[in-house]
């Protein structure tokens, strides 16, 4: 087990109701420095709110939030910005802390968007956007990120390259990532605990725990649960079938 | 230096000109101009109270502004109406109660012109000290609330979920708003200080690509339609708050010829 120094966030039984209607209910998750944790789960099955829950944007919650970070970087499934407002590429990096020009340079690079520098936001395509979003959330080198289906829009190429940088970052900032996808298979490989949400949490644990979870059957079907158990990774430690980690 | 009062009227434009600035760059990316309009219509009822009890013309301004302002906050939360009605509910009735009031008030002459229009060739020292210092203040809190603001202008969760407290942001920039009106309401009247907060702004829309630029040529801008405004006025002997005003149209219109030539260029 790890040391609770090691805790960024921890949800209790957390829950959030919308004019009377749960979007979801009774989650308890944590993620600690240097692991994936995946939320997965069908449309409105409550991934989103269960991010937003975790970053304290919704504040009328059921349970509780324990945060043990302000070093947050985020990216939000849906970003609607008001172009009344001229803003390039750079000026978006800085939004939320002032950066050094080299780590706006680096993590534009490894987005593989730094020639869009000092375009306008506006101007971008879906893809090219998502790509700026995860660079920004990455440049400010947070201690939990929190990525709300990041790749959707990238072309294909691309969605396994910035999985792989997902995966490279969580190693070498050792930050906690709060994972949003729909993406099983890219998403698997790397995922060091899963959540299958639907409304509230239907099953938890590893991935090849949750893959066999008849539950998790039920609701993607028996190919999804071929395509997870098919993701054997390599790690210096071992989950037990409650998703219990263990240092080998 | 300020015995005369067309410099006194010059010092007291360029000073709100610094604050209107960038003020109004928000007041245009959070569309709140009949937000603006608003506070300014409720100004009239802080001057009549100004009147009534012998107080500070921009300090009871100020008050009665922040007073609508949470009024509106409080109806925004508590009943189904849309923003703009709420806005239309007090901005109107506030207005008509200002002038209500002033029927009361028959053992003062009211320069009813001058408060809707303004009256910057009335301003003395004591004004232009409210003014500098005033905006000064408004400009440092602005400049501490930036990153915040901006960051929930851009997108309120973004702010949010990274920790930069964008409601305490948005709260403190009402303040400021009450505070902006309550420094120029002599200047350009309650019916143009919008003007001033929105024109100088979308002009500088027109030719800027980030923010920052935005806000120091909206600062251009008022400065210019300030000293313009003003000279115009005293050439042509029209009124000086409309002048202000017209001239930072006539800046706007020329703007939209840099948009012209920039489509122009892109293709």
């Amino acid at each position: 087990m790890n040391s609770n120094n090691d805790i960024l966030v921890k949800l209790n039984n957390a829950g959030f109701r919308q004019s009377e209607k749960w979007l979801v209910e009774g989650v308890s998750l944590t993620v600690e420095k240097g692991k994936i944790v995946t939320l997965i789960g069908p449309n409105g099955s409550g991934k989103s709110t269960t991010a937003k829950i975790a970053l304290g944007i919704y504040k009328n919650i059921e349970g509780s939030v324990e945060k043990y970070t302000t070093k947050v970087g985020y990216v939000p499934q849906k970003i609607s910005i008001d172009w009344t407002l001229p803003i390039r590429v750079y000026d978006f990096m800085l939004l939320t802390e002032t950066i050094e020009d080299s780590a706006i340079d680096e993590a534009l690079s490894l987005t593989g968007v730094i020639h869009l520098k000092n375009k306008n936001l506006g101007s971008l395509s879906g893809g090219e956007f998502q790509r700026v979003l995860i660079a920004r959330a990455i440049s400010k080198k947070p201690e939990l990120l929190v990525l709300d289906e990041p790749v959707q829009g990238v072309d294909y190429t691309g969605e396994i390259a910035l999985y792989e940088l997902i995966k490279k970052i969580s190693d070498t900032l050792n930050c906690g990532i709060l994972l949003i996808s729909h993406d099983l298979h890219m998403v698997m490989s790397a995922t060091d605990y899963v959540i299958c949400l639907n409304g509230h949490v239907c099953c938890s644990g590893s991935p090849s725990y949750v893959a066999k979870n008849n539950e998790y059957k039920a609701l993607f079907g028996e190919k999804a649960s071929q395509i997870l158990t098919t993701y054997e990774h390599k790690h210096d430690h071992v989950h037990s079938d409650e998703g219990e980690i263990k240092k080998n | 230096m300020f015995d005369d009062f067309f410099i006194r009227a010059l010092f007291a434009g360029i000073g709100i000109a610094f604050v209107t600035g960038p003020l109004g760059c928000f007041v245009v990316w959070r569309r709140l101009s009949y937000f603006g309009d608003t506070l300014a219509h409720s100004a009239l009822l802080g001057v009549t109270m100004a009147y009534t009890f012998d107080l500070n013309i921009a300090i009871s301004v100020f008050l009665i502004s922040s007073v609508i302002a949470l009024i509106l906050i409080q109806l925004q939360k508590k009943t189904n109406l849309p923003g703009d009605a709420l806005l239309g509910l007090l901005a109107h009735s506030s207005l008509a109660v200002g002038l209500v009031v002033i029927g009361f008030l028959t053992f003062i002459r009211f320069d009813i012109m001058g408060l809707l229009f303004g009256d910057i060739l009335a301003v003395n020292t004591d004004d232009l000290f409210v003014i500098w210092t005033g905006g000064a203040l408004i400009l440092i809190v602005l400049r501490l609330i930036w990153k915040p603001l901006l960051a929930s202008t851009v997108n309120y969760e973004l702010a949010e979920a990274e920790g930069l407290n964008p409601d305490r942001a948005k709260a403190i920039f009402t303040i400021l708003m009450a505070a902006v009106i309550a420094i120029s309401i002599k200047m350009v009247g309650l019916l143009l200080i919008t003007g001033m907060l929105i024109i100088p702004a979308a002009m500088a829309r027109n030719i800027s690509d980030s923010p920052q630029k935005m806000v120091l040529f909206s600062i251009i801008g008022g400065l210019l339609s300030v000293i313009l405004g003003l000279y115009s006025s005293l050439e042509f002997n029209t009124s000086s708050g409309p002048s202000i005003i017209a001239a930072a149209l006539i800046l706007f219109i020329l703007s939209l010829f840099k948009i012209k030539q920039s489509i122009k260029l892109k293709n």
